[in-house]
């Protein structure tokens, strides 16, 4: 009783010279580790579901933190800064995820079909990172994107009462100029999609998807958690300016500490993920499978 | 072709693979036999560069498995059926695969057809049966349709119809001028479909010959022969210069006479005998002494072990217990013993149906084919 029988085998005449296939040999590049990282990403349904949950996460928090926003809440933050919320969230599906797409690998065993396929490991882990980026940064730059308009178009225009210290006050239309508008959604993607490549690397060198999880929510969260209980001012700030949060928070112009705008946060964060790439590649090529 | 050269592997101080050099040869499988731990596994995995030798080298068509271009298309590989993502269908596992190397979606297809995985082709591979995963493993295996493949225990799981499937298609391969390399345990399997054997144990070489070779050195045969007088007819046999070994069950051996004289003069003398057969020893037996003396060579240096290589029935199962750290072959060895009997039968009632030799001339056939190449 067996439902999987196996075609009757025609026996086929043994040619003289050595076997040769009738399918071409042809070079394999990038471009073909790409495809088949896209292949790999796009038909495993946790993975769909993580990157549609972070979607949500942040269309959905964005949407409740704008309807529900107080009555002069917007005087206090800037009108984009509401988008914030979700994509703390966000970010924890961008962490699981990175580290996913290359620890699931470990754990099944796939990572030794991978590397028979493409014995060019650091193509492979090129094209994984690739692919990955562009995924992500996509998704959460459309995520944000939409959060932000949503935003735009509660919030603007509505008068801001601004007290200053002096007597009089100033009326004020509330409004995101465009600097602001890039960093709360090309901004906000990039850091999501090199969270993510971090994550990815870290998945790439502790191979546990349990412990590359943990070790990535310790940097995310950690530092601002630790100066809480840091009682010496310089460290504190330190902790506090280099978090995680506190570079979202730049993003969306509402700093814990310091303010350039989050850009020279993300070059660091981009130059942090280069490195830990790096790592990982040196690794992986050392490394028995 | 597959070249080997002094490969070797350590794992931290232990020797998994010991200067290994063979050359695995196109138009014929390759048998690679070795007791469990013997490093078959870890000797595959450096072919596919997944594994970084210790030392020396292995060469693919004359390069290093990591320069080859397209690599599915040189060597087809199935190591480990659950090398496989769960969550994937079939069919997305091997598209993976094959647009990594290039190769036209239509392939998948047909590659599904040929191990009969159409029907589940879209269904997540988590719920696959052993088997079913086996067969995935060989599909994809097959899909750059190329000129190597090798397969690490490929029976596994199978169920007899797919064992059966297997054997023909190893030999079709190889029949179509392709380089087959296959791993097992089992001896009796091998005669089945190898032309060629490469036998290690604890990672070291212990031979690299042609299946019919093995089969003329190792196939003992010997009568044996069961009586309730064993004293009497011991002393009858040693009158004539005949000196019966003693199995496990209190039968004996007799390798120097053939059964129609045994049973002459065992009626000469009026010994009552209640078995009489002609035995072919298995050559799954020959494996076990094969494999059991490198151990052998080994424990002696260690001491511990017992001399008197060919005093096997008595001392095996303690002699496997003593030995510790090289249980896996000391305690296949002991398993061989019970395991020889009924490897006795399958490897017979195979024979009788299939014909080892029937098998044998066609591989030598194939051989002398190769070989005028
Ligand atoms: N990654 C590893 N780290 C440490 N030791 C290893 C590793 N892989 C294999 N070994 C050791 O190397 C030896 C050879 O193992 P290998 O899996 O190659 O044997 P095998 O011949 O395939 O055995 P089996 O028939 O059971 O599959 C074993 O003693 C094993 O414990
Ligand atoms: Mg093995």
């Amino acid at each position: 009783m067996t439902h999987y029988p196996a075609p009757a085998q025609a026996p086929l005449p043994a040619p003289p010279g050595a076997y040769s296939s009738p399918i071409p040999v042809v070079r394999t590049h990038l471009g073909h580790a790409i495809a088949s990282e896209w292949t790999k990403i796009r038909t495993v349904r946790s993975t769909l579901w993580s990157l549609g949950v972070m979607f949500l996460l942040v269309v959905g928090i964005g949407m409740l933190m704008t309807g529900t926003v107080g009555e002069n809440e917007y005087e206090y933050s800037p009108i984009l800064s509401f988008g914030l919320p979700g994509v703390l969230l966000g970010q924890l599906c961008i962490v699981t995820l990175g580290v996913l797409v290359i620890t699931s690998e470990y754990g099944t065993g796939m990572i030794r079909t991978t590397f028979t396929a493409s014995p060019q490991r650091g193509r492979v882990l090129a094209a994984k990172a690739i692919v990955f980026f562009l995924v992500t940064f996509t998704l959460s730059t459309l995520a944000c994107t939409i959060v932000a308009l949503l935003n735009k178009a509660a919030l603007e225009g509505r008068s801001i009462n601004r007290f200053d210290g002096s007597a009089e006050h100033q009326v004020d239309t509330a409004s995101a100029s465009m600097g602001e508008f890039l960093r709360a959604t090309v901004g906000v993607g990039l850091f999501m999609a090199l969270l993510g490549l971090l994550s990815l690397a870290v998945g790439v060198l502790l191979r546990h998807s349990a412990g590359a999880i943990t070790s990535m929510l310790g940097v995310v969260l950690l530092p601002l958690l630790a100066s809480l209980f840091i009682s010496q001012i310089s460290v504190k700030e330190k902790l506090q300016e280099y978090s995680m949060p506190n570079l979202v928070g730049q993003l969306y112009g509402v700093p814990i500490h310091g303010d350039d705008g989050g850009w020279g946060l993300l070059g660091l964060l981009g130059l942090v993920t280069a490195g830990m790439l790096g790592a990982a590649y040196a690794v992986l090529r050392g490394r028995d499978v | 072709m597959i070249e080997l050269e002094g490969l070797t592997k350590r794992f931290g101080d232990k020797l998994a693979v010991d200067r290994l050099t063979f050359t695995v040869r196109p138009g014929v499988v390759t048998g690679f036999l070795g007791p469990n731990g013997a490093g078959k596994s870890t000797t595959m995995r450096m072919m596919l560069d997944l594994d970084h030798p210790t030392g020396g080298e292995v060469r693919i068509d004359g390069r290093r498995y990591a320069r080859l271009k397209e690599p599915l298309k040189y060597i087809g590989a199935l190591l480990d059926a659950k090398a496989v993502h769960g969550g994937r269908s079939a069919y997305n596992h091997l598209l993976c695969l094959a647009q990594s190397n290039r190769i036209p979606r239509s392939r998948v297809d047909e590659v599904l057809d040929v191990v009969g995985l159409s029907a589940v082709a879209r269904q997540r591979t988590k719920g696959f049966s052993l088997g079913m995963g086996q067969r995935l493993g060989i599909a994809a295996a097959l899909l750059g349709d190329p000129e190597i493949l090798m397969f690490d225990e490929p029976v596994n799981g199978l169920d007899p119809e797919g064992i059966h499937w297997i054997r023909h298609l190893m030999k079709r391969l190889a029949a179509e001028g392709r380089t087959v390399f296959v791993s097992s345990h089992l001896m009796s399997e091998m005669a089945l479909t190898a032309g060629h054997l490469v036998v290690i144990g604890q990672g070291r070489l212990l031979a690299d010959t042609s299946m019919s070779d093995f089969i003329g050195q190792n196939s003992r045969s010997f009568v044996r022969v069961r009586t309730p007088e064993p004293e009497r007819l011991r002393d009858v046999l040693s009158a004539v210069g005949v000196s019966p070994q003693v199995a496990a069950d209190g039968s004996f051996e007799v390798a120097d006479m053939e059964a129609a004289k045994l049973g002459e003069l065992a009626a000469q003398h009026h010994v009552t005998l209640h078995e009489l057969s002609p035995q072919q020893a298995s050559l799954e037996e020959a494996f076990m002494r094969m494999t059991a003396e490198s151990v052998e060579y080994h424990a002696h240096s260690t001491a511990g072990l017992a001399d008197a290589p060919g005093d096997r029935e008595g001392a095996a199962a303690p002699r496997g217990l003593e030995e510790g750290g090289d249980g896996g072959v000391a305690g296949g060895r002991e398993d061989g013993r019970v395991g020889d009997r009924v490897g006795d039968r399958v490897g017979d009632r195979e024979g009788g149906r299939e014909g080892v030799p029937v098998w044998g001339a066609d591989w030598s056939a194939k051989r002398r084919k190769g070989s005028a190449r």
